[in-house]
């Protein structure tokens, strides 16, 4: 597109050379930034590149042999590794055992191993969520700027928060794995201190977006500051809480299966076992439990978001 | 509060029966969903075995590992069993390998004393008896028998085993007092050799000791500069890794950095195939809407797994896992800013005839980009703190040292201290990012606000 301008006066004439100057000084930042970030982009692949085992471009051809040892000889192993059902392959190694990890409940129903481990991820994720909300909850009020009790409070309260999220999780799990050994305990510590931090910074941000007059109201009749919390600002922003922490639950399965991963327990534990084993069918029957677990979660509660706050629920947050 | 009579309570309860009288389901409700919750509970309980967890745990041990976090014990043995006293050290002792420090002590006699923490808490012993002094208590070990005996009344602080005499003494340390043998531990405040190992020519040297070797020092190591070699016996510290500490570091900035921007880069065209007001094809949007949801639910970790298997661990794959993951985070997310856009400087262009591309570019370009900025800027941060974590299966980073130093249980000051790294890194990245994201929303509030006086 081209511009006319059509000179009148002297002014016109220098409104336009300001616009034209100011116009390419900002083009020349905006090539200065995406060049910096390609220069950078580049420097760090590079980075990466030459601080990897396997070099990019050696590995690239035979970046599907692993997807293509993946492949199960035969198909339906990946059913029978999920519901535990012996396969015809069975050759005495790990491979193919799968009805060795059936957990008998009565008689000879049994719980599939997968869907137990499933299950204690599911679990862990679930008790952390819950460890974070009720500690989160109360440290909220205390830290949103408009409610708290006191300013000093406040701050430590953030910092506090600040800390417990900015704090590496697995360090806490290992911290955890060495006093009451490895396993779902440790994990659910690790996440549940995570989330406590995670959840009250964007609960406190809801508490510092509400209604005051409602507060006021409780205010004029003399109630204390508890009684103002629990009924003046709790129900205005529980919906809100909800929200956020069903968000927070579909974010803490994945951290669940990733601590999972270095000894947290759970299905993570197995899949790195099964990956780096490479068993096929178990990797394959696992991936798509978790992969339909996890889509499951996020249907149901971005159903339940929906219904409980509205379209805001959607808002970026972690 | 002011008193009400009978008949004025009874009037508001008629006045607001949506308050007085609610539906069951409003008055149970919070009810069920606590008991519920409670429930649950006692089912985790179980299903976790708590009880049992909790009786083998190891309570004690937090308090003494979080104090190896900002401290360090030097642990020399006495052996009784040869002609003269002469204390020994472990092999990789903090101390190097002629240590002779000065609260360890050759009396006249050929007693020997060692000060715990000053002659307050000591230990002086011979052949054949120990005084140990604490808590201003004295008490003797008597090791003619075979085995140490202590004379008189046993205080709190010292347990008497068969072989053993242990007398603790809180933070500073412990003596162990054997029939052939007297074992101390002293516990210093702080990190041993944190700069320089001994097996640095500059280990146990003052500061300005230091300067001055390498100001104007002879060369210590003919060939090379004092300078050059002080920053390589740092870099080289033997105990505390810097120079791995901080490459591994930057990996795993650049890891979540790589990630994030490349999955940014993926993700933009994409988004606008995927955004249902700006792509023609119903079916392409949904097919590309399906794809970021399977980018993103099939986990970081396994991407993570997975590229470790392919290029190998190390920083690649861990970029690669985030950029994956990155993909159907961004694509989602900037789909869905487009979605909302404002239809009218998209039609404006269109009405002066610009093609398909120039559309978006002037007619909605500007509208999303601080929105797509700021998104990205939200990931970048929190891919940074993320990223420690898939490199302890691999992924490259400080994650695996981190993991690899907890299971050693020995190496927690080198824990603690990649911590600080961490905390540190995320400090900055974190104030780094929320401000541009400040600057951006301050753009977008400014072009609000121009298009509100506008009208």
């Amino acid at each position: 597109m081209t511009l006319s301008v059509t000179v009148h006066s002297d002014a016109t004439h220098q409104a336009a050379d300001a616009w034209r100057r100011q116009t390419s000084l900002r083009r020349l930042y905006t090539a200065m930034g995406v060049g910096l970030l390609l220069v950078a982009l580049c420097a760090t692949m590079w980075f990466a590149d030459e601080a990897n085992a396997g070099h990019f471009f050696d590995r690239l051809p035979h970046i599907f042999d692993f997807l293509s040892w993946l492949i199960p000889k035969d198909w339906n192993d990946v059913w029978r590794a999920m519901f535990d059902i012996a396969s015809p392959h069975d050759n005495g190694t790990q491979e193919y055992n799968f009805p060795l990890g059936r957990a008998y409940v009565w008689g000879g129903f049994y719980v599939p191993e997968y869907f137990e481990l499933m299950l204690t991820t599911l679990n862990v994720a679930l008790v952390s969520t819950f460890i974070g909300f009720v500690f989160a909850v109360p440290f909220s009020f205390i830290a949103a700027r408009n409610l708290t009790p006191h300013p000093v409070l406040r701050h430590v309260v953030k910092r506090l928060m600040e800390l417990l999220r900015a704090f590496p999780e697995i360090v806490i799990a290992g911290l955890f794995a060495a006093i009451v050994s490895i396993g779902p305990i440790a994990a659910i510590i690790a996440i549940g201190l995570h989330s406590i931090g995670a959840l009250g910074k964007l609960f406190y941000e809801i508490n510092e977006n509400i209604d005051m007059r409602a507060e006021e109201g409780l205010t004029a009749v003399g109630a204390n500051w508890f009684e103002r919390v629990r009924f003046a600002d709790l129900p205005q922003v529980l919906p809100n809480f909800m929200s956020y922490t069903l968000l927070r639950i579909e974010i803490n399965v994945r951290a669940s299966t990733i601590i999972g991963a270095v000894g947290g327990g759970g299905i993570g534990e197995e899949l790195k076992l099964s990956i780096s084993r490479g068993f096929g069918a178990k990797t394959l029957a696992l991936v798509l439990l978790l992969f339909t677990t996890i889509f499951l979660i996020d249907q149901f509660s971005a159903w339940l978001r929906r219904k409980l706050a509205g379209e805001q629920a959607f808002m970026m947050g972690a | 509060m002011a008193v009400m009579t009978a008949d004025q309570i009874l009037s508001i309860e008629e006045r607001y029966p949506q308050v007085f009288q609610r539906p069951l389901h409003k008055r149970f409700g919070p009810l069920l969903l606590f008991v519920g919750t409670l429930l649950y509970f006692v089912y985790a309980v179980w299903f976790f075995n708590l009880p049992q967890v909790m009786r083998e745990s190891h309570w004690e041990r937090l308090p003494l590992f979080l104090t190896q976090w900002i401290s360090y014990d030097v642990q020399p043995t006495f052996p009784l069993d040869t002609p003269q006293i002469e204390p020994k050290y472990p092999r990789f002792s903090v101390l190097g390998a002629d240590p002779h420090p000065d609260w360890v002590k050759t009396n006249a006699d050929g007693s020997i004393t060692v000060l715990v923490n000053g002659p307050a808490k000591s230990v002086t012993f011979t052949k054949t008896v120990a005084t140990i002094i604490a808590n201003g208590q004295t008490v003797q070990v008597s090791m003619i028998s075979g085995k140490p005996v202590v004379s008189g009344a046993i205080p709190a602080w010292i347990t008497a085993h068969d072989e053993e005499v242990v007398a603790d003494m809180g933070f500073v340390g412990e003596v162990r007092v054997a029939a052939d043998r007297v074992k101390v531990r002293k516990r210093f405040l702080g990190w041993a050799n944190f700069v320089f190992d001994p097996r640095s020519p500059f280990f146990e040297k003052s500061p300005s000791e230091v300067i001055s070797l390498i100001v104007s020092g002879p060369e210590l190591k003919p060939g090379t500069s004092n300078l050059a070699l002080a920053a390589n016996n740092i870099w080289y510290n033997g105990q505390w890794q810097h120079g791995d500490v901080w490459t591994k570091l930057l990996q795993t900035v650049v890891m979540a950095f790589l990630g994030t921007l490349l999955g940014g880069i993926v993700a933009f065209p994409l988004a606008f195939f995927a955004a249902r007001n700006i792509t023609p094809s119903g079916l392409l949007s949904q097919v590309l809407k399906r794809f970021f949801d399977f980018m993103r639910s099939v986990d970081m970790l396994i991407w993570a797994l997975f590229f470790t298997r392919a290029f190998g661990p190390g920083p690649l794959a861990g970029s690669a896992a985030i950029f994956f993951t990155e993909i159907g985070t961004l694509g989602k997310t900037y789909s869905e800013a487009l979605e909302n856009i404002d239809d009218k400087p998209r039609e404006g262009v269109l009405s002066t005839g610009a093609n398909g591309l120039l559309v978006q570019r002037y007619g909605v370009l500007p509208e999303v980009i601080p929105v797509f900025i700021s998104q990205t800027l939200y990931q970048w941060e929190s891919n940074t703190r993320g990223a420690t974590i898939i490199g302890a299966v691999g992924a490259g980073g400080i994650g695996l040292k981190l993991w690899e130093a907890m299971r050693t249980n020995s190496n927690w000051a080198n824990v603690f201290y990649m911590v600080l790294l961490i905390l540190l890194v995320v400090f900055i990245f974190d104030n780094i990012s929320s401000f541009l994201r400040r600057r951006l929303s301050r753009t977008i509030h400014d072009y609000n606000r121009m298009q509100a006086e506008q009208g």
